[in-house]
């Protein structure tokens, strides 16, 4: 049922939105668009690249087809703007499918980036989605409304819309017998929402909507682009580079290409393509090329290297600064104790178990590219340039990705201008560009390695009197076109995000940034700086509620009195945890509090110790995420938030030997496995708050936790990850 | 000439004989479901049922498969196999879903031996199946409700 005041009242006072967007509907073949047309006239010249753009489109077939601003990595997204849409359109469920949309940043560009690019990530889709989807799925339900009134030949307002039918009295039709009609609609603007209180599917829990692709996904049916079948398409696999920064001198591939299926051998900007007609003569033909390598502008040092120059920088003052409060100097001079630690965190591979693949095309000046188009405008304009076209013949297909945790956001577009280069290099022909694991794992863009140098002063009564943190380590946006917005007095935001802002009361502190280079690419990774700043700062304040002689979680709800958000989630995760509760012989707990992205997240962990190592029995997760929009798939995040995490400070590390990656396969790089797995308890906050994302936020508490708990058991303090390196043990 | 049976129907590929069985399924039948992840037996995501038995299809040759029954995930019918892809869908386990395919026919071929697995049994049976989404805790919810609608 809708309530029928908002349909009354939207019909009624047509008027243009407050947010700079005019609704915007068009009849399309076989039924009626949704979408919003940008209303200045710079946005209105970006848009309209893609001539399918829209959010909703419904068929005369009765399908509605929604597209997705934020591509599907796994984390739901398209549930979840299906979700929003649906709360206003009130389809039926079966309907509805979701595809990736692109092509028009006035459209699609991610709100919380400030609107002018479309692109997923720091987990904006929800908040991003939350307005603009509801909008465009209430003013499509009015329009339906609106026709089937002319239809009928009846009021507006004694039409309801339910489970994708049109009722008046006893009469239905469904959407699709009034689509061509409701496309002639003028658009109604300033599209009033339902309130929270009359919501059923926002915030319910999966009972009522399906993940509508589980079964997909649970009976080999899900495709990805590593599955996409084309007439004469080929696959190629590279040869990169053996260490950052060389390049090709000479390439020797006179035996590989006599070999069976083998179609030709390429170079391209980024290496050498060996491409056949299947992936197995690829990899064998690939085997049998020698390169010749130029290696004087190549990264040549080891990780044992790097970051031995790293601990040597973080004693030296910090080349930026990110936070200065008070005068932390004075304060550690009048301290009655001063604790001072260094961390050390890895270089991580994002591993994502579909490696790394693209598609090209190139025919009659046009352009298709199949792939993962995590920032599909900056890919465009990428295959454009090296297509020699404008981006207007840049078609994308925007695929589902086999996990990405990051990986799929890369600014160069590395194997999608693989995919373009190789196949213009043979003519146009379609090819697929697929890395192996070795390559996923050896071609670099990683978690940047840091050293974190922090000290804190107590005084006698056990208060915290300063804090100083100083960050190590290589910048993720210097270089890119995201460094404008994101470096701001020499400090990368994404470098020191989770330690230059606490919400713990310091009356002195200050946060310090030395940024590095190296020759190796560096990238964001699910939760980005959050994944070291969390783990140094939290397991930090556990070393100084010990030394306060206070137990962690009210020495952090001393310090949390002007934060109510937070200490309401550590508050709930202590309870739900039985925090105060003894625990069986050999157990012991550890907790942690990390907000990132907005979202609030703490964590405890169960542990007892094997060998030397934590084995993490169960993890008790309070989030505040606003309004959970799709409560089952924030528990979903928050625990693949957790074994994405705990396998990372377990076990993961990347390490370069002379330059050259020692880790190639998931031997050298461990993840967590499922015997591994805790039990997780997820408890979502009750919010009136508008929505934050949750992809990412899950990450960072688990480290910290599983080390305080792991103090709590053996005294001791891992400062170095992964957990299981030599020197730990 | 290599023959042998897929999904119960004949295949007879002309194909290199120290082909990896996951390449023939993938480029030689088209058959997708079938997932590369590793090349080394280490991830699981290539997993297929070879006379029955979990196999990861990146390590055998076509070669030792001539005359053998493969199942993939496209194969997978009857009543445990409907049991555990409804216990999947009802929990909502998949994420990005990449790895299911192996997951599910791990938890099959488990299913089928042990009507009863402890969650020691799970561990057993499926730790080699790396999910990087960590889906691992509704997978083992998911084993344990496949379990009860058959018992």
């Amino acid at each position: 049922m809708i309530p029928r005041f908002l349909a009354d009242r939207a019909l009624k006072d047509p008027v243009a939105s407050r947010r700079g967007f005019l609704l915007g509907a068009a009849a399309v073949t076989g039924g009626l668009m949704i979408g919003f047309a940008p209303r200045t006239a710079k946005a209105q010249a970006r848009a309209g690249q893609n001539p399918f753009a829209g959010y909703i489109r419904i068929g005369t077939d009765n399908t509605v087809t929604i597209f997705s601003a934020h591509m599907d990595m796994g984390q739901g997204i398209y549930h979840g703007i299906a979700t929003l849409v649906n709360e206003e359109l009130m389809a039926d469920w079966a309907q509805i499918r979701v595809e990736g949309g692109w092509g028009n940043p006035g459209l699609y560009g991610n709100v919380g980036w400030g609107g002018a690019v479309q692109g997923t990530g720091g987990s904006t889709g929800t908040p991003s989605s939350y307005d603009r989807y509801r909008r465009a799925g209430a003013a499509a339900r009015l329009m339906l409304v609106q026709a089937a009134a002319q239809e009928w030949n009846v009021p507006a307002a004694e039409i309801e819309v339910e489970k994708g039918m049109l009722r008046h009295k006893a009469r239905y039709m469904s959407f699709g017998n009034v689509v061509a009609r409701a496309a002639a609609l003028p658009v109604p603007q300033d599209v009033p929402l339902k309130k929270p209180e009359d919501w059923i599917y926002i915030g319910k829990d999966r009972q009522i909507l399906r993940k509508y692709d589980s079964l997909a996904k649970s009976t080999g049916r899900q495709n990805f682009t590593i599955d996409i079948r084309l007439p004469g398409l080929l696959t190629a696999v590279m040869i990169h580079p053996p260490r950052f920064g060389a390049k090709v001198r000479a390439v020797d591939a006179t035996r590989a290409k006599a070999m069976r299926g083998v179609v030709d051998v390429v170079q391209v900007p980024r290496g050498v393509a060996v491409v056949a007609d299947n992936m197995w003569r690829a990899l064998k033909a690939r085997e049998a090329v020698t390169v010749d390598w130029d290696e004087s502008g190549a990264e040549t040092r080891s990780t044992t290297e790097i970051m031995a120059g790293y601990h040597a920088l973080a004693k030296q003052p910090g080349k930026a600064v990110a936070t200065d409060t008070g005068n932390v100097g004075s304060a550690f001079a009048s301290a009655a104790k001063v604790l001072e630690a260094t961390f050390e965190f890895p270089y991580l591979a994002h591993a994502a178990l579909e490696p790394m693949n693209a598609i090209a095309r190139i025919e009659n000046g046009r352009v298709e590219v199949w792939g993962g188009h995590q920032m599909p405008d900056v890919y465009q304009a990428i295959a454009a340039g090296i297509a020699g076209v404008t981006p207007d013949k840049v078609t994308l297909h925007v695929m589902k990705t086999g996990g990405g945790f990051g990986r799929r956001a890369v600014i160069d577009g590395d194997v999608i201008a693989e995919a373009v280069s190789v196949s213009k290099a043979i003519g146009g022909r379609p090819v697929r560009v697929q890395w192996t694991r070795e390559d996923d794992m050896r071609a670099g863009r990683y978690r940047p390695a840091y050293v974190h140098y922090l000290k804190a002063g107590l005084d006698a009564a056990g208060n915290v009197v300063g804090w100083q943190n100083h960050i190590v380590g290589q910048s993720i946006v210097s270089g890119t076109p995201f460094e404008a917005g994101m470096v701001k007095n020499g400090v990368d935001v994404t470098s020191v995000e989770g330690a230059s802002e606490l919400p713990y009361a310091f009356p002195n502190m200050r946060v310090e940034l030395t940024t590095t280079t190296t020759g190796v690419p560096v990238l964001w990774w699910r939760a980005v700086g959050s994944t070291h700043t969390a783990y140094a700062v939290e397991t930090f304040i556990d070393e100084l509620a010990v030394a306060a002689g206070k137990d962690p979680v009210a020495f952090r709800l001393d310090l949390l009195k002007d934060h109510p958000r937070h200490a309401a989630v550590l508050k709930l995760a202590a309870e739900k945890a039985g925090w105060d509760q003894p625990l069986p012989p050999g157990r012991f707990r550890g907790v942690a509090l990390a907000e990132s992205f907005d979202t609030i997240v703490a964590e405890i962990a169960e542990i007892s110790v094997e060998g030397n190592q934590p084995k993490v029995h169960r993890v008790t997760c309070a989030v505040d995420c606003g309004i959970a929009v799709n409560p089952d798939n924030v528990r979903a995040q928050m625990e693949g938030g957790i074994g994405f995490g705990l396998g990372a400070i377990l076990k993961s590390r990347i390490t370069l030997d002379q330059g050259r990656v020692v880790e190639g396969n998931f031997d050298g790089y461990e993840v967590l496995r499922l015997d591994e797995m805790p039990a997780v308890d997820v408890h979502i906050l009750p919010s009136t708050e508008a929505p934050t994302g949750v992809g990412e936020p899950g990450v960072p508490p688990i480290g910290p936790a599983v080390a305080n708990a792991y103090f709590a058991a053996t005294k001791r303090r891992i400062r170095a990850l992964p957990f299981n390196r030599p020197e730990n043990s | 000439m290599i023959r042998f049976s897929v999904n119960g129907q004949q295949q007879e590929l002309d194909l290199e004989t120290d082909m990896p069985l996951l390449w023939a399924l993938r480029d030689g039948i088209g058959l997708t479901g079938t997932k590369y992840g590793c090349g080394q037996a280490l991830c699981g995501a290539c997993t297929v049922l070879v006379d029955g038995q979990p196999t990861r299809s990146c390590q055998i040759r076509l070669l030792d498969v001539a005359g053998r029954q493969i199942t993939t995930i496209e194969g997978a019918s009857g009543k445990v196999a409907e049991a555990v892809q409804q216990a999947w869908t009802r929990l909502d386990v998949p994420q990005c879903g990449y790895c299911q395919s192996g997951q599910v026919l791990a938890a099959i071929s488990l299913l089928t031996e042990n009507r009863r697995p402890t969650d020691a049994d799970i561990d057993a049976a499926l730790s080699g199946n790396l999910c990087r989404c960590a889906t691992y805790a509704r997978i083992r919810a998911a084993v344990h409700e496949a379990a009860r609608a058959l018992a």
